[in-house]
């Protein structure tokens, strides 16, 4: 059966491959639409041409050369491709080195699963850029990476090369559930706690790895100028982890840290002080509506949920107007959605904000745009509808605030990755095709098999799970 | 002080209490005027009033008249709709779902038939505020996890105790079709953790169906036991057995068996049960009801799905399977409600709705999934579930549709009473946006 679904996989790759192939050149022209450009505004009755896969013009007058494919995006409304700041889509296997509360070495991108269903779904939903990242067990998590959703491509084309290295960080109750042996999600089987099991703990280990990290770093300096002197040092020994550490004191390596109440936000803030770096975003972030202050002068960014909460003791107090609240006291806010769910309708989660916080249309847009590709750094590249930028867009068939629109197309570099009248016209054709492999699988039943090894199965998806949706009640 | 002046105070103070006593009497009668009216049950009438007197719906019509006294509230430019019915939620019985202390849901053993949600429904609840805000006035609230989970309530989202809270304080027997399969990726905890204990997973899964229909024939057999000896006093008493009696109402077909049945084959199973015993049956969860489709529109069998959110469950499933499936289901002649299936995102039940208006359910029916059909359900559509003259005055005032997420709940009436709007979220969100 599994065999079946693999190669079903392989089926449905193959022809999104060839879609994405035949499209691959050339201009692309949407015209007539409502324009929401997230940068400057709405156009109304407006085009776009995507020239080379970048928006080459932006307006009422637009024109293409006669060759290009065009959209008719009259009674449609389009927006920039939606960014997910916070993502464990297209992971193959555990989201989380939990062995050790400091893993700063392991990087996500050395397990990129481009077969990933998921990837098509979220397509289906207007995201283009997601930022997978590394689970939130550690107080120094892993080294994540950012991708474009360009399905039917392997995920080493997917990694925006440009973006940025990013690293996780988790504050608060996940990095010291691992010491709690009752609450042990990585221990099992008699695994001893793990070191931390308290807040207390949690920043000193921070402390303490910064404080190690400071020494291997201040090594290499030393021996780069004795080099540079044109002396003979011998070299400190690399480390993997210390290098990661080094790179975020050299500013090269970014924070993206998970976080909920807010005397553990101030105290990354209080520990980045003291070793001199810099929080870029802070993740989740549910109380930062009452430190939002502090989070604007420290120049953090708040990448958070539109109304999680009461999932657990820390979440209790999270609000829906969290958004808005540190939007109007100046933090660069995004609304992500750490689940394969809500990265499927980060348009929905942008319009629940409106509401629980007296915002404009435009900067509930920006929650899921541009907002999150200046968190990740990548606002040169995507985020908003201007010249220069990627040809990323999602085409809606009324306003994407709207509970009753739904994505019709999604646009990643020019190529059009999902067509919903396509998806729903190839239905027939797939279910043939299921059919056939099925059929076959039968046939071959009864015949002598070569003996294999049976392979051992996937490891349960443990989802990142700060345990929003479904049967979380049973 | 003189005694005098004590005594003048006194006989103010009585007449003070006197007059409260009097406008809270007067306070019971209102008058929505002038609002868009969506009766769901009937044709919107689009200016027009609703007359609530004494916690029920007087008179709703283009002209309606109230006594000078009745409280008139001016809603031109607004809209009047029923109260949203959620049809699954733990409601109540959770407060913080990754604290056990906190959860009051799943009892142990496999028949707890004789467990009431409402006796453990917290009334102070801070989840409740934060989903009446969004236009919901009334949820089942159920046990969950076991073959017979127990008794759940339909509750108002209002009351100072859960028995002013209790729409029905036994609205349904929650029940659980045992797992027989599992397919894709998600799910299936319950057979993975057999998988793991080494059994075999399907065996105990009949193993389940057998017990489940034992338990049944025990019920039947002591509810004809307790008829006959009603009927005949010298014939010898059983010993009471509170989980057989909390069963009887089952076996007799009188109270809803809310059964959770996902797979075709359990679907089918359920249906089954029903037809040998008799059971008046709503399948929950029911996520392969599609192909079961013609079975359960014969019978006339409804079903609660939902959440319409939820991502499919297998990798080939098309990516609209679950937004999709609502419309389908009409389009099959299915009846169904929309459940959340949660407690903390009940609030979010006019989304789940809409969001299956937004891909292929008519926008009246997703209405009718979290208002009438319900309502329907739980055999309370003569009190629930539309704007009627007669209904309990369960509904609220609106700046529009309520499953658009730009839509504000202006005001609400739950059992005939304006209900408090602020919330945790609301208290919080002004203390801190008004931090210096």
């Amino acid at each position: 059966m599994k065999r079946i679904q693999f190669t079903l996989c392989l089926a449905i790759l193959a022809f999104a491959a060839t879609q994405a192939l035949a499209q691959d050149s050339g201009e692309v022209l949407i015209k007539n639409a409502t324009i929401l450009t997230a940068s400057h505004g709405t156009i109304e009755n407006g085009s776009i041409l995507i020239r080379g896969g970048k928006i080459a013009a932006v307006g009422k007058d637009v024109t293409a050369s006669a060759g290009a494919r065009v959209i008719d995006g009259t009674g449609m409304f389009v927006t920039p491709g939606l960014i997910d700041a916070h993502s464990h889509t297209a992971v193959d296997g555990g989201v989380n080195e939990g062995s050790l509360s400091v893993t700063a070495m392991v990087r996500v991108r050395d397990v990129i699963n481009e077969n990933d269903p998921n990837i098509y779904r979220q397509l289906a939903g207007g995201t283009t850029t997601i930022h997978v990242m590394h689970g939130s067990a550690n107080s120094i998590g892993g080294q994540n990476v950012v991708l474009k959703l360009k399905w039917g491509k392997t995920g080493e084309e997917m990694v925006v090369t440009d973006a940025p290295r990013t690293i996780k960080f988790a504050l608060g109750e996940n990095p010291k559930r691992a010491g709690t042996p009752q609450q042990n999600p990585f221990g099992g089987g008699g695994r001893p706690p793990r070191y931390p099991a308290t807040r207390m703990g949690v920043a000193e280990t921070i402390r303490g790895a910064f404080t190690e990290g400071r020494e291997y770093l201040q090594k290499w300096d030393a021996y780069e100028a004795a080099v540079k002197k044109g002396e003979n040092p011998v070299p400190p020994k690399r480390d993997l982890k210390l290098d990661a550490l080094a790179d975020i004191l050299r500013g090269k390596l970014l924070i993206h840290s998970h976080c909920y109440r807010a005397d553990e936000i101030l105290m990354l803030m209080d520990v980045a002080r003291e070793f001199g770096f810099k929080v870029q975003t802070f993740q989740h972030v549910l109380e930062g509506y009452k430190v939002a202050k502090e989070i604007a002068a420290h120049g953090a960014g708040g990448s958070t949920f539109s109304d999680w909460w009461a999932y657990k003791m820390e979440a209790f107090d999270a609000i829906p107007g969290n958004a808005a609240i540190m939007t109007h006291k100046g933090v660069v806010v995004s609304i992500n959605s750490d689940s394969n769910d809500l990265a499927r309708r980060l348009y929905q989660e942008a319009a629940k904000t409106i509401k629980y916080g007296n915002l404009t249309e435009e900067e509930a847009l920006r929650f899921v745009t541009l907002n999150p590709a200046k968190q990740l750094k990548i606002d040169h590249r995507v985020g908003s509808i201007d010249v220069g930028k990627d040809g990323d867009l999602a085409i809606f068939n009324g306003h994407p605030f709207s509970i009753y629109s739904r994505v019709e197309m999604t646009l990643v570099e020019g190529n059009v990755l999902f067509d919903r009248k396509q998806d729903l016209a190839h239905r027939d054709q797939l279910a043939k095709e299921k059919k056939a492999l099925i059929d076959a699988e039968r046939r071959n039943a009864g015949q002598p098999q070569p003996t294999q090894a049976t392979p051992a199965p996937p490891p349960t998806e443990e989802e990142e799970g700060e345990g929003h949706h479904g049967h979380n009640n049973q | 002080m003189t005694k005098l002046k004590i005594g003048a105070r006194c006989a103010a103070l009585a007449l003070l209490g006197l007059l409260a006593t009097r406008a809270l009497a007067q306070n019971n009668e209102y008058l929505i005027r002038d609002a868009k009216i969506v009766t769901v049950t009937g044709a919107t009438i689009a200016r027009g009033s609703v007359h609530i007197k004494d916690g029920k719906i007087v008179a709703v019509g283009e002209r309606v008249t109230a006594p000078a006294t009745a409280k008139v509230i001016d809603a031109r430019g607004l809209s009047v709709y029923p109260g949203l019915i959620d049809s699954g939620t733990t409601l109540g019985l959770t407060e913080v779902s990754s604290v056990q202390e906190t959860r009051d849901i799943t009892e142990l053993g496999d028949f707890s038939a004789d467990a009431k949600a409402i006796v453990a429904v917290n009334p102070n609840s801070e989840l409740i505020p934060v989903t009446r805000a969004n236009g919901i006035t009334t949820v089942l609230t159920s046990p969950r996890g076991r073959l017979v989970a127990g008794q759940a309530a339909l509750i108002n989202l209002d009351g100072w105790t859960w028995q002013e809270m209790a729409v029905k304080q036994v609205a349904a027997m929650a029940m659980e079709y045992p797992r027989l399969s599992f397919g894709g990726g998600g799910g299936g905890g319950g057979f993975r953790q057999q998988q793991q204990q080494g059994g075999d997973p399907r065996q105990a899964a009949l193993l389940q169906v057998e017990a489940l229909k034992k338990k049944l024939d025990e019920a039947s057999a002591y509810a004809k036991a307790k008829d006959a000896r009603a009927k005949d006093a010298s014939l010898p008493s059983r010993t009471t057995d509170l989980v057989l009696e909390a069963m009887i109402p089952v076996v007799k077909g009188e109270l809803p068996v809310v059964m959770q049945a996902n797979t075709e084959a359990e679907i089918k199973g359920a249906v089954e049960l029903a037809d040998k015993y008799k059971l008046k049956l709503i399948i929950g969860g029911a996520d392969q009801a599609l192909k079961v489709a013609s079975l359960l529109k014969s019978k006339n069998i409804p079903i609660i799905i939902g959440p319409v959110t939820e991502v499919p469950n297998r990798e080939d499933d098309a990516y609209d399977r679950n937004y999709a499936m609502a419309g389908e289901l009409f389009k099959a002649g299915v009846r169904f409600a929309i459940q959340t299936n949660d407690a903390a995102y009940v609030r979010n039940l006019p989304y789940e709705a809409g969001t299956a208006a937004a891909f292929g359910l008519p926008r009246e029916e997703a209405l009718k999934a979290v208002t009438i059909y319900p309502a329907q359900m739980f055999g309370v559509d003569s009190m629930i579930g539309s704007i009627e003259a007669g209904k309990m005055a369960n509904l609220i005032i609106t700046d529009g549709d309520p499953l658009e997420f730009r839509t504000n709940v202006k005001q609400m009436f739950i059992n005939g009473k304006p209900v408090d709007l602020t919330t945790r979220h609301t208290k919080l969100y002004e203390k801190f946006n008004a931090r210096p």
